[in-house]
């Protein structure tokens, strides 16, 4: 549907791997009831709550990575918007996504005035420099958003952001949107009239 | 009404609230279409005038006029009028361009002041025809080069049809071509204009006349020429042509 390759998502959702580490560790440490899968002997609580994390958290990367790949950061912001998340937080995000380019920048070229002057952060005692220009950095940042302020009130701001706009969704897009949680709800709901 | 002077300027002073005085009593009228520079060393109190200018900074004494309206930072209907009628365009163009993209960025001030719809669309398209910015209008700012966002900032400011575009260092950090690309585009406009700046030839290219603040006042109004001229005078206020400059 979303015409991913396969490989990119696979690599792409690599990601969960250390938060999943211990989850797969579960199974072999705890208490309770031991019983032997193919041969291993494991816990049966432990290999329950790991198999659990892991099909969630896969679930849950796999979604994001889909998301992140088949849709742009302002079109995410926008649906956001229509799903009724608190203007504050929208318009929170959506500067972010603005000004996190200028505030990378203003952090590499901190990094190359740096160096330049022959420094090379190489262990713990170069924490008090990096600590230094990592303070240096959000101060420029919130004189920055002082200064943006300025200009948004210059132009007239009054509290509110023009909404974003955004195009009517088709009865077909939210058939769509909606098949995957229908499959899942109806597979729930039959695993509770069925009694597992 | 047209003989009614754009920005008028009486008495104004200013202190911050640390007890620094930055201005001391600055008059100053200028007309309708006029270009003028507002020269003067760092520190000068220039910026603090111009947020006097569309009521960031309130009046704490003398007044304040545009096109005849008195700036009350207090009365927030007037002061709404105001930001439409005076357009400041920042030094820094990331500092004024904050929406996701040039379009919206430049919808920003005529949203604010009540247009929606084609209407919107109109003014939007306009301003960013002026500034020959048009193809970008889908871009996000930090895609542009450092002299198109300068002129995107511009646009955002001319959407809002003001009655007086600002200017602060118009001509900072811009490459020679960016720098004469939006010379020909202030000097297509038919708007009065102030710009704040230290680049006395861009100055005399661009304005008849010039004023010279320093120490909190106004210490010299005059044309552009003759100011440029009197090299005394630009000594004392820190002020000094580029080496092998004239204006003979």
């Amino acid at each position: 549907m979303s015409k991913i390759p396969i490989l990119l998502l696979f690599k792409r959702a690599l990601i969960e791997i250390p938060f999943v580490f211990f989850a797969i560790l579960m199974p072999f440490f705890g208490e309770g009831e031991k019983f032997s899968f193919f041969g291993v002997m494991v816990y049966r609580d432990g290999l329950l709550a790991g198999t659990s994390i892991v099909v969630k958290g896969t679930l849950g990367v796999l979604a994001a990575v889909i998301l992140s790949t088949t849709t742009t950061a302002r079109e995410i912001l926008r649906g956001l918007e229509k799903l009724k998340l608190p203007m504050i937080m929208v318009q929170i995000a959506s500067f972010m996504l603005r000004y996190i380019n200028v505030i990378s920048d203003e952090m590499e070229r901190m990094k190359v005035a740096r160096e330049s002057r022959g420094f090379i952060a190489t262990g713990i005692k170069h924490w008090k420099v990096l600590a230094t220009a990592a303070a240096a950095l959000f101060i420029r940042s919130y004189e920055r958003g002082e200064r943006v302020h300025l200009a948004m009130l210059s132009r007239g701001f009054d509290g509110a952001l023009p909404s974003l706009d955004s195009h009517a969704v088709t009865s077909r897009e939210w058939i769509t949107a909606l098949s995957i949680p229908g499959l899942a709800l109806v597979a729930s709901i039959t695993a509770l009239l069925i009694g597992w | 009404m047209s003989n009614v002077p754009s920005l008028q300027i009486t008495e104004l002073a200013f202190a911050y609230p640390d007890g620094n005085q930055a201005l001391y009593g600055v008059n100053l009228t200028i007309q309708k279409g006029e270009r003028v520079a507002l020269l003067g060393p760092n520190g000068a109190g220039k910026t603090t005038l111009v947020m006097h200018m569309n009521g960031i900074h309130p009046t704490m004494q003398g007044e304040v006029r545009i096109s005849g309206e008195l700036v009350d930072s207090k009365n927030k209907e007037s002061l709404k009028a105001i930001r439409s009628k005076v357009g400041i365009v920042f030094q820094d163009p990331d500092d004024q361009l904050f929406m996701p993209t040039v379009g919206e960025d430049v919808a920003f001030g005529p949203y604010n002041m009540g247009l929606r719809g084609e209407g919107l669309d109109k003014v939007v398209q306009e301003a960013l025809t002026q500034v020959g910015m048009m193809d970008f209008i889908d871009r996000p700012p930090h895609h542009l080069s450092f002299g198109q966002r300068r002129r995107v900032a511009v646009a955002t400011v001319l959407a809002m049809k003001p009655e007086i575009l600002v200017l602060d260092e118009p001509s900072s950090n811009l490459d020679p071509a960016s720098r004469r690309e939006l010379a020909d585009i202030l000097r297509s406009l038919d708007i009065t204009i102030v710009m704040v700046t230290h680049d006395l030839p861009y100055a005399f290219e661009l304005c008849e006349r010039s004023v010279i603040l320093s120490g909190g006042i106004i210490v010299a109004d005059d044309k552009t020429g003759q100011i440029l001229n009197d090299e005394k005078l630009l000594k004392s206020h820190r002020l000094e042509l580029p080496v092998g400059f004239s204006f003979k």
